[in-house]
C-alpha cells in the first residue's frame, strides 16, 4: 500500500483509495455499465445504491476482478492497475463479501478462513493467532475453532468479513450484506462496520435499502440504468430524495388502499404437517392458516423456515404432507397439482427459473404451460396453437410484458418481463387463490411496481392472496394480515397497520420466546 | 416473424453442416496419419451410388430411421434410451414367433406380428421406465443390463424355437409364410433388388411422432418434462407418468426396427439377424436432432456412408471401416456445433430483444419520461 499518488487531482481527492472513471461494460445485448466515476476516500462507508438491474453488481464484479471492463480505469492508492481476476484485486487490497456465503458449513471458522489462503499465516496456531487479533481488532466477536453449521447468519457474514481482513484488504466490498439478516442483526453488521472504517478501510456497501444506507454511510453513490447519476454526502438527503435519484421518476409504494376483506373463506388450511425426509424436525408443523375472499395474508420469516415447503404442499407438490386443504370448501389434500390448478389456485413460483418458465420455450408455449388441460390453450386432446398465440399477446398487451413478439424464448426477457408473462399467466382461467412467492425478487423497479399493482388488483377481484416475502416493506405494505412462520410453525399474527419492521424480526428469529436466534435450517 | 422463423431455419442447418465439415476434416487427417489416400478412399465414397445401391441406402435408412425416432422419443424427455438394441431384438424375435405359427391368416397375421413385436419392444423398454420410477435407477444403467440380457435371452430362446434346416448350421425360427410378407418395390429402374414396402410405415411413424410431440398435449407435457423436471412438477405435470409412458412409448417404436428385414427380406429371426441398430439410433437422433426430418437425413446420411464404404476394401485397399470413424466423429461434432450454433443463437436473439427495446423506449421518451 503505498501513499495516494500526488497525481490525484479533483478537489475532495485528499484519500481517496479507490478512483474508478469512465468504466464501462457490455454483455451481449445489455449494456450494463456506462460512463462509471467513483470515488471512494479512506475511512469512509461509501454506499452504491441502485434498483435491482441497474448495474451495481457489474460494477462491483469489475472492481473485484471477475469481470473485465471494456472501458475506463481503476485507480487503488493512486496507482492505476488491471484487475484480471480476484487474486489481482486481493493483491491490490481489494475484498468482496458475497451476498450468498461461501463457507463450507462442516469446517470451522479457522479452516474456512485459512482456505485458500495458507501461505499466510500456516494453517495452524499462527493463524488462529491472527483470526484472533482481527476478530478483537474489529470487534468481530468471532471464535476461530467452532464450527461454521453452529453459526446464526450475523456471525456467518461476520466469518466473510474476516476472511477478507485475513487476506490484507483495505477496501471491502458488501453486496446487499442486509439482504439476509433480520433488523437485529442489521444494527450488528453496522456496529461493525463503523469499526472496520475506524480503523482507516475503506468499504463500499452495495444496497438498495435505503434507510439502511443512510444510517451507515458516509457517501452514497447512485446508480441508475448502468451510469452513475450522483454522488451525494449521507447527512444532506433524505432517503426519499435517494430513491428519485434511483428510480429517475415517481416513486412506488406497496400501500394497500381500503380493505376488501370479506368473511367468505376461500383457502383454509388444517394442521398441515409435512414430516422431514430425513427424520427429525418436521419441516412443517402443525400450520392452521384461512385466508378470505378479497384478503391478501402474507408469510413473514427468515428464508429456511418453512416457506417453500408451505406453498409447495399448498400446491400438492410435497408427497408425504398430512392435515387438509381446503379450497372453497373443496378438499384438495389428495388431488394432483394439475388438479389443484384447475381448482382455481394462481401460483408465482419463488424460482420463476426452475419452476415458472420453459427458458428454452418461446413465450407462447410457456403461457400453455400450468394450464395445458384449459382453454383457450388446448381443443381436445391437441395444443391450440391459435388460441394459446392469441391469448399470449393479450397478456403481453394487458401486463405490459416488454418484448419484441411472442416467439422469442423467456431466455431472452429481463427478469421484470418474465414476472409479468408469469402473473399475466396465473391470472387467467379465473383463479380464487393466487400464491405468489417472492414476487417482485430480482426485478427493476418499474416492474415491481406494476407486480405491486396486479396484487392489488387480484385482491380487489376478490381473490384470496397468499404472498411469501422476505421484503418486510413489501409484506407490511400489501398484507391485510402477516403472519411469521419459524422453524415449520406459524408462530405469530400481526396486524400489517401497527406492526414494525423490528417487531416482525424479533418473531421471525424467535427472540419472543428464546433467545437462541435464527438458525437456517 | 418470418423473418425470425428463417433465421432459426439457418442456424439450424449450420449445426449439421459444420459438423459434417469438422468430421470429413478429422477422417481425412486419419487416412493422412494412416498412409492410405484420401482423395481415392472419398473419391469412392462420393461417387454417385448405382440403383442397387440407392435401393440398398433407402432400405437401411427405413431400418435407421426407426431406430432414430425411438432413442428420440426418450430425448425430448431426457431420457436416454440406450436399450433400443436390445428392445429390438427381443421384440423382432418375439415377432418372428409369432408370425412364423401364423395363427392368423394373411396380413391379419402381419398385423399380428407387429403388435407384438410393439409390445414386446414396450415391456422390454417399460422395465427400465419402472426401475427409474420406482426406485431411481437410472435408465442408462438398466438399458445397458437389460441389453446384455436380451442378447442372452433371445440366445436361449432361439434354440427353443428354432427349426431343424438340414444341411445349414444356422438356427432360426420358422419362416414368415408367403401371405404375410410385406411386398417390396421397385422404385429405381435397373436395381435387382427392391425398396422394402415398410418404408411407408416407417413414414408414418414419422408423421406420428411428429404430430404427437408437436401438437398435442401429450406431447407438450413431454417436451416440458425435458426442458424442465422442476417447471414440469410446479405446472402439474406427473413426471413419473410420463417417464414411464415416454418410456414404453420408445420401447413400441424401437419394437419395429427389425420389422423391415423380418417382414421384407429375412422373413426369419436367426442367428445371423442384424444386430447394432440401437446404437446407431443414438448417433442418427443426435445428428437429427429430435426432428422428423433431421432424422430421416440422418439416417440417409449413415445408410449412405454404409453402402458407399463397402467396395473400399476391394477398390481401394482400405478397411470400410474408416466411415464407422467418420460416423462417430460426426456425433461428437454435432454434439458440440449443436451447442456453439445454440448458444450463439441466443446470444443473437437477446441482443434483438435488447435493440427492440431499446428502440421502443426511445419513441416513447418522447412522449412521456421513460
Amino acid at each position: 500500500m503505498s501513499s495516494p499518488s500526488a497525481a490525484a487531482a479533483s478537489a475532495d481527492a485528499t484519500d481517496v483509495v479507490v478512483r474508478l472513471r469512465g468504466i464501462g461494460k457490455t454483455f451481449p445485448g445489455v449494456v450494463a455499465n456506462h460512463d462509471i466515476d467513483i470515488d471512494v476516500a479512506r475511512g469512509t462507508v461509501h454506499a452504491v445504491v441502485g434498483e435491482n438491474g441497474a448495474g451495481k453488481s457489474t460494477l462491483m464484479k469489475i472492481l473485484y476482478g471477475v469481470q473485465k471492463p471494456d472501458s475506463g480505469t481503476i485507480e487503488i492508492d493512486g496507482r492505476r492497475v488491471s484487475l484480471s481476476s480476484p487474486s489481482d484485486a486481493i493483491a491490490a487490497g481489494v475484498g468482496m463479501v458475497f451476498q450468498h456465503f461461501m463457507l463450507a458449513d462442516n469446517f470451522t471458522v479457522l479452516e474456512n478462513v485459512v482456505l485458500g489462503a495458507e501461505k499466510l499465516h500456516g494453517i495452524g496456531d499462527g493463524a488462529r493467532e491472527e483470526i484472533r487479533r482481527i476478530s478483537t481488532t474489529y470487534g468481530l466477536d468471532i471464535d476461530p475453532d467452532v464450527l461454521v453449521e453452529d453459526l446464526g447468519v450475523g456471525a456467518r457474514q461476520r466469518v466473510e468479513i474476516l476472511k477478507v481482513l485475513y487476506r490484507g484488504a483495505r477496501i471491502i466490498i458488501l453486496d446487499e450484506p442486509t439482504a439476509v439478516l433480520v433488523p437485529q442483526e442489521v444494527d450488528e453488521l453496522f456496529e461493525n462496520l463503523r469499526g472496520l472504517k475506524s480503523e482507516g478501510l475503506a468499504v463500499i456497501f452495495i444496497s438498495h435499502k435505503l434507510d439502511e444506507v443512510l444510517s451507515v454511510a458516509d457517501t452514497v453513490t447512485v446508480v441508475r440504468r448502468g451510469t452513475t447519476i450522483d454522488t451525494v454526502p449521507a447527512q444532506s438527503v433524505t432517503s426519499r430524495e435517494l430513491a428519485e435519484l434511483m428510480v429517475g421518476s415517481e416513486l412506488p409504494s406497496p400501500t394497500t388502499e381500503s380493505s376488501t376483506v370479506t368473511d367468505v373463506p376461500v383457502l383454509q388450511v388444517r394442521d398441515l404437517t409435512l414430516p422431514a425426509a430425513s427424520g427429525g424436525r418436521p419441516l412443517l408443523s402443525d400450520i392452521d392458516l384461512t385466508i378470505h375472499r378479497g384478503e391478501i395474508l402474507g408469510i413473514a420469516g427468515v428464508e429456511g423456515n418453512g416457506q417453500a415447503e408451505l406453498v409447495e404442499a399448498v400446491m400438492g407438490m410435497r408427497p408425504g404432507a398430512t392435515g387438509s386443504v381446503e379450497l372453497s370448501g373443496q378438499d384438495l389434500a389428495r388431488l394432483s397439482t394439475r388438479r389443484r390448478r384447475e381448482a382455481g389456485i394462481g401460483y408465482i413460483p419463488e424460482d420463476r427459473h426452475r419452476h415458472g418458465l420453459l427458458l428454452d420455450a418461446p413465450l407462447w408455449e410457456n403461457r400453455v404451460l400450468g394450464h395445458q388441460t384449459r382453454e383457450p390453450n388446448v381443443r381436445g386432446p391437441f395444443v391450440s396453437r391459435g388460441g394459446a398465440r392469441a391469448d399470449t399477446e393479450r397478456i403481453v398487451r394487458d401486463y405490459d410484458v416488454r418484448t419484441p413478439g411472442i416467439d422469442v424464448l423467456a431466455r431472452a426477457l429481463s427478469g421484470g418481463n418474465q414476472q409479468k408473462l408469469i402473473i399475466g399467466r396465473e391470472m387467467s382461467g379465473a383463479p380464487s387463490l393466487l400464491i405468489a412467492a417472492h414476487p417482485t425478487r430480482g426485478v427493476d423497479v418499474g416492474a415491481q411496481s406494476a407486480i405491486w399493482d396486479h396484487i392489488k388488483d387480484a385482491r380487489r377481484e376478490g381473490l384470496a392472496v397468499l404472498l411469501v416475502s422476505a421484503d418486510l416493506d413489501e409484506l407490511i405494505g400489501l398484507s391485510d394480515t402477516i403472519q411469521v412462520i419459524l422453524r415449520g410453525r406459524l408462530v405469530g399474527t400481526f396486524d400489517p397497520a401497527s406492526v414494525t419492521p423490528q417487531q416482525l424480526g424479533s418473531a421471525m428469529t424467535g427472540a419472543a420466546d428464546d433467545d437462541t436466534g435464527a438458525s437456517p435450517a | 416473424m418470418t423473418d425470425h422463423r428463417l433465421k432459426r431455419l439457418g442456424l439450424g442447418l449450420a449445426a449439421p453442416l459444420l459438423a459434417l465439415l469438422s468430421a470429413f476434416l478429422i477422417t481425412s487427417l486419419v487416412l493422412l496419419a494412416a498412409g492410405d489416400s484420401v482423395t481415392g478412399v472419398w473419391g469412392q465414397i462420393l461417387s454417385p451410388p448405382e440403383a442397387r445401391g440407392l435401393t440398398n441406402i433407402v432400405n437401411a435408412a427405413t431400418v435407421y430411421y426407426l431406430s432414430g425416432v425411438a432413442v428420440a422419443i426418450g430425448f425430448r424427455m431426457n431420457l436416454f434410451n440406450i436399450g433400443v438394441d436390445g428392445q429390438y431384438r427381443v421384440a423382432s424375435f418375439a415377432a418372428a414367433v409369432v408370425a412364423g405359427e401364423a395363427f392368423l391368416p394373411g396380413y391379419l397375421n402381419t398385423l399380428l406380428a407387429l403388435m407384438a413385436a410393439m409390445a414386446v419392444g414396450a415391456v422390454w423398454a417399460g422395465i427400465a421406465g419402472l426401475l427409474r420410477v420406482t426406485r431411481g435407477v437410472s435408465e442408462v444403467i438398466s438399458t445397458i443390463m437389460l441389453n446384455a440380457i436380451a442378447t442372452a435371452l433371445v440366445a436361449y430362446l432361439l434354440r427353443k424355437a428354432a427349426v431343424d434346416d438340414p444341411g445349414s448350421n444356422i438356427t432360426a425360427t420358422k419362416d414368415v409364410p408367403e401371405g404375410s410378407r410385406i411386398p417390396g418395390i421397385s422404385v429405381f429402374p435397373g436395381s435387382p433388388n427392391e425398396v422394402y414396402g415398410f418404408v411407408f410405415v416407417a413414414i408414418a411413424v414419422g408423421i406420428a411422432y411428429w404430430v404427437v410431440i408437436n401438437r398435442t398435449r401429450f406431447g407438450f407435457d413431454l417436451r416440458a418434462t425435458g426442458l424442465s423436471q422442476s417447471a414440469a412438477v410446479a405446472s402439474g405435470i406427473d413426471t413419473k407418468r410420463m417417464v414411464f409412458v415416454s418410456m414404453l412409448l420408445s420401447g413400441a417404436v424401437a419394437g419395429l426396427v427389425g420389422m423391415p428385414i423380418l417382414l421384407g427380406q429375412a422373413f426369419n429371426y436367426g442367428s445371423t439377424f442384424q444386430s447394432g441398430l440401437g446404437f446407431a439410433g443414438i448417433a442418427i437422433a443426435l445428428l437429427g436432432r429430435n426432428h422428423p426430418i433431421g432424422i430421416a437425413l440422418g439416417a440417409l446420411l449413415f445408410a449412405y456412408l454404409d453402402e458407399q464404404s463397402n467396395p473400399l476394401q476391394i477398390l481401394q485397399n482400405v478397411s470400410p471401416d474408416i466411415v464407422s470413424i467418420t460416423q462417430g466423429t460426426i456425433v461428437l461434432t454435432v454434439v458440440i456445433a449443436y451447442e456453439v450454433v445454440r448458444r450463439y443463437g441466443v446470444r443473437l436473439e437477446q441482443r434483438q430483444v435488447a435493440l427492440a427495446l431499446e428502440s421502443e423506449r426511445s419513441t416513447s421518451r418522447e412522449g412521456t419520461s421513460a
